[in-house]
């Protein structure tokens, strides 16, 4: 296997707005044709690492390389190797979804009809071909993220940037941004992507940086940070209290030899290798041993799990504000303490 | 941690060979052209520059124009002109407006993540501007004919009064580019726009003779360049040529971009640095 190249590159970096600092020492890569995810909460850094990277701001300490060139010495340069879709979407609501794209093109020097070109295609693979004609202020806001998605591409850049791309958009509408995210990478595009949805870095990232407090605080693929906060758990949930110490006998065997009954909620659970036919095979013995089950599933750890297990709060979603905003009763299930 | 950074594999963009001036130029007429673009499919801009003009035209030329005496021409000849570098001059505070808004918008981090020259978010927004001021100025022409306005100009009066009515809706430009973005909310630059101009177009010789002033203001009135400039105005539709305050208005003008161009751009940097 060849040694993948690095994209982007940053050591040490700092960054403070006044006396609050945003970054403190960020060090991440990523490599050629791979998405990382930099998962964080609202303030963790993640933006002001994307603003550094993408040229819009110095940063006061340590250095950053994106497609080989330096973002402060090189700045001019990496800019035409470099594609940015901010939190939000950068366009010009009085010029048709065509001409923003030819504008960019022109932006970037290519000459007028290879920009034209060039809109046409994005358009089409954007789906926007009936829509390019029409202002922008015309458009549905899950319009607007596929154009400014396909502005950010205009030049075929090596390198996007994504901060958060899927913010405030419905579920239909980030499926399809995150089907063109993928197929960006399929083609050698380097994707760094900020979310703070965890469902998002899961089902996109190769790789997860999670961000808090302005440094990385754990690195690894999605498999492997969700390993560090344990394995899948077999959960049965029996009918009749009075069953519940026939099912713990029956399911131990399942298990690594540690078990779990909690009598309140008739809940027995087990550490389990993620093999095929467990369920079925679990469902067929309580079955013959006439216990009757409320829910019974296989549980693996979520990405909140690992946010919690490694910084000690929970992850904010966007629709949880206040401090008591608790993940959903299902995903709690998976918390480390609980195992 | 080992640094095996790379090479970039293509050269995407085709990185331009010409110079960095060309560049700048080349970016700010695609910007120039975004904003032109905006005019007809956001009519209420015209319409806002065209009618505040107009009715000053109209209140002076027949509510106070008959109380106003002038010497060596008619009341009509000697407003026009005034008229004329008024409407660039406040024309020209579309420009602080514009900046905040797209400063506003989050349009200005797109642009300065692309590789274009930093400097034609400005230039490019200033030279719509001159276009748009410059339709303006032949829509009050077109007024000031139809209310009695005679010019006496040759070919050289009008090229030096329209070319010196293009440097004052520059200049002006440049100071609603440094309010526009020195000021936090589009809502402030709208005020702080235009406020400083009512004393600074009035308290001149655009629409009545310094001579009845009283002596003090007619000391401030008579050396002010906005004065200099309607004068050199008259001069060159009226007689044809604006002799010293022709020459006079010019230095005025560049003294305010050597002033204001820096000020412009430091409030540029300042505000896209965060």
């Amino acid at each position: 296997m060849t040694q993948a190249r690095t994209m982007i590159l940053a050591e040490g970096l700092e960054k403070r707005y006044g006396d609050r600092p945003a970054l403190r020492g960020l060090d991440l890569t990523v490599d050629e044709g791979t998405i990382l995810g930099l998962l964080g909460p609202n303030g963790a850094g993640k933006t002001t690492a994307v603003r550094i990277f993408a040229t819009l701001l110095k940063p006061d300490a340590g250095r950053a390389e994106v497609a080989g060139f330096d973002v402060v010495a090189q700045a001019d340069a990496l800019r035409a190797h470099i594609g940015l879709t901010g939190q939000y979407a950068a366009l010009d609501e009085y010029l048709t979804g065509f001409e923003n794209l030819e504008m960019v093109g022109r932006l970037y020097h290519l000459p007028r009809a290879r920009a034209r070109r060039r809109a046409t295609e994005l358009l089409e693979r954007f789906d926007l071909v009936e829509a390019g004609g029409r202002l922008v202020k015309t458009y549905s806001g899950g319009m607007r993220r596929r154009l400014d998605l396909a502005a950010s591409l205009v030049a075929e850049p090596p390198v996007l940037f994504l901060d958060e791309p899927t913010t405030g958009l419905d579920p239909r509408s980030r499926m399809v941004v995150w089907q063109m995210v993928r197929e960006l990478v399929a083609g050698g595009t380097t994707v760094l992507l900020t979310t703070q949805y965890l469902e998002e870095a899961d089902q996109l990232a190769d790789r997860i940086a999670v961000i808090d407090g302005g440094r990385v605080i754990a690195a690894g693929t999605p498999d492997e940070l969700k390993a560090r906060v344990g394995g899948a758990r077999l959960e049965v949930t029996v009918a009749r209290a009075a069953d519940l110490e026939a099912a713990a006998r029956l399911l131990r065997p399942y298990g690594d030899g540690s078990l779990h009954v909690d009598r309140e909620q008739r809940r027995v659970v087990v550490p389990a290798a993620d093999g095929p036919g467990l369920l079925a095979a679990v469902v067929r013995e309580l079955d013959a041993a006439a216990i009757h089950v409320d829910d019974l599933g296989l549980h693996r750890p979520t990405l909140d799990d690992v946010f919690l297990a490694l910084t000690g709060h929970v992850a904010r979603s966007a629709e949880a504000e206040g401090p008591e905003a608790a993940p959903m009763p299902m995903r709690r299930r998976g918390r480390r303490d609980e195992a | 941690m080992s640094v095996t950074t790379l090479r970039p594999r293509t050269a995407v963009a085709r990185p331009s060979r010409w110079g960095r001036l060309a560049r700048a130029v080349a970016d700010a007429l695609v910007l120039a052209q975004r904003h032109l673009r905006h005019i007809p499919r956001n009519p209420e801009l015209l319409v806002f520059a065209t009618i505040q003009p107009v009715m000053f035209v109209v209140l002076f030329r027949y509510v106070f124009g008959g109380a106003i005496n002038v010497t060596g021409t008619t009341y009509v000849n000697y407003l026009m002109p005034g008229i004329f570098v008024q409407t660039v001059t406040f024309g020209a505070m579309m420009t602080g407006i514009g900046l905040a808004q797209d400063v506003h918008q989050g349009l200005v981090d797109r642009f300065r993540s692309l590789p274009m020259a930093r400097s034609a978010v400005l230039t490019g927004r200033i030279l719509a501007d001159m276009v748009l001021n410059a339709f303006v100025v032949a829509v009050m022409l077109a007024v000031g004919l139809l209310v009695g306005f005679r010019p006496q100009a040759g070919v050289g009066g009008w090229i030096g009064g329209l070319a010196l009515l293009l440097a004052v809706s520059f200049t002006f430009s440049w100071i609603a580019a440094t309010i526009g973005l020195s000021v936090r909310t589009v809502e402030a630059v709208q005020s702080a726009g235009f406020i400083w101009l009512f004393p600074v177009t009035f308290v001149s010789s655009a629409f009545v003779p310094t001579s009845t002033m009283p002596a003090w203001l007619r000391v401030v009135a008579e050396h002010q360049p906005f004065t200099i400039t309607v004068n050199a105005a008259r001069g060159f539709f009226l007689r044809g040529s604006a002799g010293a305050e022709g020459w006079q208005a010019l230095a005025w003008c560049l003294a305010l971009l050597a002033v204001f161009i820096p000020l412009a751009i430091a409030a540029y940097r300042r505000r896209t640095a965060a």
